[in-house]
């Protein structure tokens, strides 16, 4: 196998990571404040799906996005400027971490209300039935979220009409700090998507190969009429669930199986059955972290928001 | 988590806010056997900010998790109430709320009065809200407006440690449905003690925080602390505040504001809440309505009309701290 796709992912996947683990490190200094949640460990569904984003596209992502907003190519100076409440960040410090929000970028934004961009997407799927575009939604959304009743509305109102609507759930196996596998009573959650009369399937999320080829597949259907499909995506996040969590609630194995399975350690193995050179592989941590300090630094040097704008863009 | 469990005579323990609402859920599961405690990460985990912790231990399966889910969590704590069980149920922030405000208001508000008190629903819904730095636009909301214009639900916020305990044990002592609303930023706060085992309250009444004769101010929640600080620098300039906090507000202490502001005659209400349609509207057309004679017009101050912005310095212009409370008490008493 050819090693320059898997090397392309793993320059995506550490540059999705080397982000976070900056964003980490501002809000342990507290240069950031609040609440902050991250995907490490889970690029590789963001990672895959981003070449799949076309131009009419919209993306729906949630308050654990940051690596959606950089997939959809959001610049990272604007991302750590918005997280760092700068007047430069790219909602000019409205948003923060959990609100990210570029629709210029196609990326209609996160949501800190779990299950809540579900029904907004089918929203813009239905706009684009009647704009001419050929638009595909792509709502994003982890395992608990499909305990949530907008989810389940969405998911009906979205097979009934046929909308283009991709439901992708990533699924890392933790809803905060419970289980899933406890809070349902099947677990294999794709399942569900035969109850709403249409086509889901459960896929390892930290192969950008494999949400390529099988994410792709949903969004082609989506484009050409077929209507909605459920992706769920196997992933694990390698953090507490937000900077903060103490993540005592592991259990036994399953940081070990999570380091194997995780996108850089999948993506290593790749590289290096395909005879890519350690030095080329290590290469791209490099390069993203000296990206990501570099981004960074530009937005701590910025200003903060300016509170006389604060009451500002409330009405037209 | 300090041994919270109740002594058989009352006595005074060292907790904070946090622990004193551990202190009362114990209390209420010990001494009745009806209840049930359940919400999102409120048994294994112990709560998002460790204030259920222990009790899934103690009290087995009468304390557990459930899934994502409002709807069902308001909606079956409606039913098990009808069928003479005595829910405590989670909603992890009162911005949650929403995705299930149906359960409440068309549902929970209305059990006892559509059957003429043949069914009744004594939920006890426990909340927090409030603005905390670096908190999103959907996780700082103060929402008891909403709540206290839906007649048959019970609304209070305690502030104090002390009440934080007495006024859950009250909530789930009433035959109402009660919403308790507590404050994430103050769960670890400064320890003190606070009586366990006291004799149980009924729904209502108000803490004087400070006496004083140049103006009433009424005030509930987190905003309490900035309050007493501004009327503890304006005190030093020799203006004299009545500080009243509401820890209950339905049933609200009307006579008493009332008799407060008539012996003052000056009426404020500060709230976190923002000002428009905030409960302090009330407040001030209760006293209106009343024809208590005011020396100036009511002050009524709380976040402004806004959506609440992520980066601190867009807050700190927006939140009144005491600094703002002071400033804005002193140039309206002035006037
Ligand atoms: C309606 C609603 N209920 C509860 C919460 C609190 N909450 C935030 S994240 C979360 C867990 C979500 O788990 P999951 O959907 O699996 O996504 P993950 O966090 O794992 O990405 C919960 C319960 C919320 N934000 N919104």
């Amino acid at each position: 196998m050819d090693g320059s796709q898997p090397l392309a992912d793993l320059r995506q996947v550490w540059r999705m990571r080397a982000f976070e683990e900056r964003v980490r490190e501002l809000r342990l200094a507290g240069d950031a404040v609040g609440s902050i949640h991250l995907g490490i460990g889970q690029e590789g569904v963001a990672v895959g799906a981003s070449c799949l984003i076309g131009p009419d596209d919209a993306v729906f992502a949630t308050y654990r996005g940051h690596s959606w907003a950089i997939a959809c190519g959001v610049e990272p100076e604007k991302l750590f400027a918005e997280i760092l409440g700068r007047a430069t960040g790219i909602n000019g410090g409205r948003g923060g971490s959990a609100h990210l929000t570029a629709p210029g970028y196609r990326f209609f934004g996160e949501n800190s209300i779990v299950g809540a961009g579900a029904p907004i997407a089918c929203g813009a799927a239905l706009a684009g039935r009647h704009d001419g575009t050929d638009r595909v939604a792509l709502t994003v959304f982890g395992d608990g979220a499909m305990n949530q009743g907008a989810v389940h509305e969405a998911m009906n109102f979205a097979a009934a009409f046929s909308l283009p609507v991709v439901f992708l759930c990533e699924n890392n196996s933790w809803s905060e700090l419970t289980a899933i596998d406890e809070m349902v009573g099947e677990p294999q959650l794709w399942r569900r998507a035969a109850g709403y009369g249409m086509p889901g399937e459960r896929i390892d999320g930290n192969d950008p190969e494999q949400v390529r080829d099988r994410l792709g597949d949903a969004f082609e259907v989506a484009r050409e009429g077929g209507g909605p499909t459920l992706v769920e995506a196997m992933t694990q996040r390698l953090v507490g669930h937000y900077i903060g969590d103490a993540d005592q609630y592991r259990r036994p194995g399953e940081r070990e199986r999570d380091a194997e399975n995780e996108p850089v350690a999948l993506l290593t193995r790749r590289l290096r059955d395909a005879g890519v050179p350690d030095d080329e592989i290590a290469g791209t941590e490099r390069a993203a972290r000296e990206e990501m300090d570099a981004a960074s630094a530009v937005a701590l040097a910025a200003p903060p928001a300016d509170p006389a704008t604060a009451k500002e863009h409330l009405y037209a | 988590m300090p041994d919270t469990s109740v002594a058989a005579r009352p006595e005074a323990r060292e907790l904070t806010y946090g622990e004193a609402v551990n202190a009362a859920l114990r209390r209420c599961l010990d001494e009745r056997p009806d209840t049930l405690l359940y919400g999102e990460d409120i048994a294994k985990p112990g709560g998002v900010f460790g204030v259920t912790r222990g009790l899934r231990r103690d009290f087995g399966d009468r304390v557990f998790d459930t899934p994502i889910s409002e709807s069902a969590i308001l909606g079956s704590a409606v039913g098990a109430a009808m069928l003479g069980r005595r829910p405590i149920v989670e909603i992890m922030w009162v911005d949650f709320s929403l995705v299930a405000f149906d359960q409440v208001v068309n549902q929970l508000a209305n059990v006892r009065y559509v059957s003429r008190g043949e069914l009744t629903a004594p939920v006890t819904i426990r909340t927090q809200q409030g603005s905390a730095p670096g908190a999103c636009a959907q996780h700082s909301q103060s929402l008891e407006a909403l709540f206290l214009h839906v007649p048959g639900l019970r609304v209070c916020m305690p502030w104090t440690a002390q009440d934080a305990y007495d006024l859950l044990v009250a909530a789930v002592a009433s035959d109402d449905p009660v919403l308790v609303i507590e404050n994430r930023t103050l769960y670890p706060a400064g320890k003190g003690p606070v009586a366990l085992g006291g004799p149980v309250q009924t729904p209502g009444g108000l803490r004087v925080r400070r006496e004083g004769s140049d103006a009433t101010v009424v005030t509930w929640g987190a905003m309490t602390a900035r309050v007493l600080a501004a009327a503890a620098g304006l005190a030093d300039e020799g203006i004299s505040l009545e500080v009243l906090e509401t820890v209950w507000l339905n049933p609200f202490p009307t006579d008493e504001i009332v008799a407060s502001a008539t012996r003052t005659g000056a009426l404020a209400v500060v709230h976190e809440a923002n000002v428009t349609g905030g409960f302090g509207a009330e407040v001030v057309a209760r006293v209106a309505g009343r024809g208590v004679p005011l020396r100036v017009p009511p002050l009524r101050l709380g976040l402004p009309d806004t959506r609440v912005p992520a980066a601190p310095s867009l807050v700190a212009g927006l939140l009144p701290g005491p600094d703002a409370v002071a400033g804005s008490v002193r140039d309206w008493l002035r006037t």
